[in-house]
């Protein structure tokens, strides 16, 4: 268990973190959302002792980390910058942490076999590709086979097979009564995996719910019925109590209805429809409607004037400033039914391409 | 470290018996692997790993390694059985660790920075968060390593220096005592305080220069910063001292420049000292600069605790 309590970072005039107070449970995935810049790696800099709380306190099973008899066995994380030395060959790295903590040294062998790197485990990391410095993250984080995992960003540069697997190891592990904390700023991709949900912006908490609610709570769904003659569908669904908007291309979006409804409702008042469709609102929308005030930098289209606050069109990310290219899940492969993949994402890179091209610290 | 046998899968499955009290009925994970209360002793273990599993510590010493045997080879051969030069028999051996020192200087830095310059170091504060225990435990293993190596280099030169030096010719002019050197019955020796000031003497202070590097390393906590202050520490006082006592007014600061700095206390323990008392046994300055290393390395500690990694 972590709990946070008022947790607050300053740098000089900027607060990173601003009064977090939220408790993160065993035996789920807890999502840890927001955009870019949001917190998010403080926060959990924080968790782990190694950056000072201007105020407030975080406590891990109880404890600060400082106090934790053994750190590995407690608490086992993988942070964005992937805290290894690329000249010291991953058995190495993980054998040097084993020690520091009293771990056998055949636990090496199995958290490399885990995340599958054992054929590389005589290879220095410089040379390892975005994936392969995760998984060796990941091993490093598994090695105290810890009841807490705290993982920053760590489907960052896995390949399709990759993600699956993280996904499916995160959800193992919170079976096993442990307590996973994973950031992401991706919706979808936590829509997948946790069950669990907390979001910031500009480090403040926005929400602290659970998945299937906030689902709920922010999935919109509304029915959007095209026809030639909708002025006269418009009188028959505002006669039946509903209240059609117009959309952009002239189809009428209804809120609340159900398409059968007004299928029959068309058809009574012998309506020709082209088009009736149930339309769900995507949690990546969603997500965006909640942080939109908060992000940080917002992206704008060459020589457009800059989005203000809150006017996003739907479907544009962000900007991922420390996302090397090609690091964005594909389309389809993490979409949750009735999502529509935000334009502009990438395919992945082709196998192997990115060998030799993570040499980000 | 333990060397316990622990249980697979089977082992922790027996104690994770779920419960209804537990969020979701699942009870708190509980690891098969046996857990010992870390100590000093398992990162003075890792650190170990850590130094002797990467490429600049090879490198960094055997450079040092092949300058001062090297340089001491070529020295003892040239001036194997020419006239005297009015030089101690093992003090040759000085020209060699003069560079070969910078090598350890080098090391030392590398020891802390480069774990700031790759981000391994939240990897290893995490790993262990006392972190004056993680300075000590890096303190500890590199100034043993260093010590060791250059006493090895140093004695190796030193033995070819008696080897090779002592069929100098003596001329008829020099006296016993005279000139810096010892000599017996018309030959050059080395007395036991020349062996010493030459082996271990000199092992210990590169040593301790080089543990004086890795506490401006873990102040800087960069690699060229930390190397650059070093060598400027090392080299200037040496070149500006002498430029200083050409001038009248600066004469006597210049004069202690030179006698207080690194090279002059390592030159000391081989009995050829650059300042003026030429009785300068070296092993004063030394003092000074385990002081001098105590104390920066102490402001490191204090830093350490308070910075955010």
């Amino acid at each position: 268990m972590i709990e946070l309590r008022d947790l607050t970072k300053r740098y000089g005039n900027k607060l990173a973190v601003d009064g977090l107070t939220f408790t993160v449970r065993p035996g789920t995935v807890t999502g840890f959302l927001g955009p870019n810049g949001a917190g998010k790696s403080t926060t959990m800099r924080m968790v782990l002792g190694l950056d000072a709380p201007t105020r407030g306190d975080v406590r891990i099973e109880g404890k600060h980390y400082g106090e934790l008899r053994e750190p590995l066995n407690s608490i086992g994380a993988l942070l964005e910058a992937k805290g290894v030395h690329g000249g010291r060959r991953a058995y190495d790295h993980l054998l040097c942490l084993a020690q520091s903590n009293g771990i056998p040294e055949r636990r090496v062998g199995e958290v490399l076999e885990m995340v599958g790197l054992q054929d590389v485990a005589r290879k220095r990391p410089k040379g390892f590709s975005l994936g392969m410095g995760q998984r060796l993250g990941i091993a490093a984080a598994l090695l105290g086979d810890p009841r807490i995992l705290m993982f920053d960003e760590p489907v960052n540069g896995l390949d399709p097979e990759g993600i699956h697997w993280i996904r499916t190891l995160m959800q193992q592990l919170a079976r096993e009564g442990r307590t996973v904390f994973v950031s992401s700023h991706l919706m979808s991709e936590m829509a997948q995996t946790a069950e669990h949900l907390v979001v910031i912006g500009q480090g403040k908490l926005l929400a602290d719910t659970s998945m299937a609610q906030f689902i709920a709570e922010n999935s919109r769904t509304h029915v959007r019925v095209r026809t030639p003659e909708p002025e006269r569908l418009r009188d028959a669904l505002v006669g039946s109590g509903l209240r059609p908007v117009t959309g952009a291309d002239g189809a009428l979006e209804v809120d609340g209805g159900d398409a059968p409804r007004i299928g029959e409702l068309a058809a009574e008042h012998r309506v020709v429809l082209h088009e009736l469709s149930t339309q769900r609102a995507s949690l990546e929308e969603a997500f965006m409607r909640l942080t939109a005030q908060s992000v940080e930098y917002h992206a704008h289209a060459p020589g457009a004037p800059a989005a203000p606050p809150g006017a996003q069109p739907p479907g544009i990310q962000p900007p991922s400033g420390t996302q090397p290219p090609g690091t964005q899940p594909p389309p389809g492969a993490q979409a949750p039914p009735g999502e529509q993949p935000p334009p502009g994402t990438q395919a992945p890179p082709a196998w192997g391409t990115d060998w030799k091209k993570g040499r980000r610290g | 470290m333990s060397t316990q046998q622990y249980e697979g899968q089977a082992g922790y499955e027996a104690q994770a018996v779920p419960q209804a009290n537990w969020p979701n009925g699942i009870a708190p994970y509980s690891s098969p692997i046996p857990m010992a209360r870390t100590h000093l002793g398992h990162a003075l273990v890792a650190e170990w790993t850590k130094i002797r599993t990467v490429r600049s510590t090879v490198w960094t010493l055997s450079v040092m390694f092949a300058l001062v045997v090297g340089i001491g080879l070529l020295t003892a051969g040239t001036l194997s059985g020419e006239t005297y030069t009015g030089m101690p028999l093992l003090s040759t051996g000085l020209f060699g660790l003069m560079l070969g020192q910078l090598g350890v200087v080098t090391l030392g830095v590398l020891v802390i920075t480069s774990e700031y310059g790759t981000g391994m170091i939240r990897t290893t504060l995490t790993a262990c968060p006392h972190r004056g225990r993680v300075l000590l435990a890096k303190a500890l293993v590199f100034f043993v390593l260093a010590f060791a190596m250059t006493t090895l280099a140093c004695s190796l030169t030193a033995l070819v220096n008696s080897a090779l030096l002592s069929d100098q010719q003596i001329p008829s002019y020099v006296e016993e005592g005279s000139f810096g050197g010892t000599v017996e019955g018309g030959t050059l020796v080395a007395s036991s305080g020349e062996w010493l000031g030459a082996t271990i003497g000199a092992g210990l202070y590169v040593a301790l220069l080089g543990l004086l590097s890795l506490a401006v390393g873990a102040l800087l906590r960069h690699s060229a910063g930390a190397i650059t202050t070093m060598m400027g520490a090392i080299l200037l006082p040496v070149v500006v001292g002498p430029l200083m006592q050409t001038s009248e007014a600066l004469r006597d600061v210049g004069q202690k420049l030179v006698e207080y700095s690194p090279l002059n206390g390592l030159a000391s323990l081989y009995r050829i000292p650059m300042s003026d008392d030429q009785d300068a046994t070296g092993w004063p300055l030394l003092g000074g600069l385990a002081v001098v290393t105590l104390i920066v390395l102490g402001v490191a500690y204090a830093l350490l605790h308070k910075r955010d990694v």
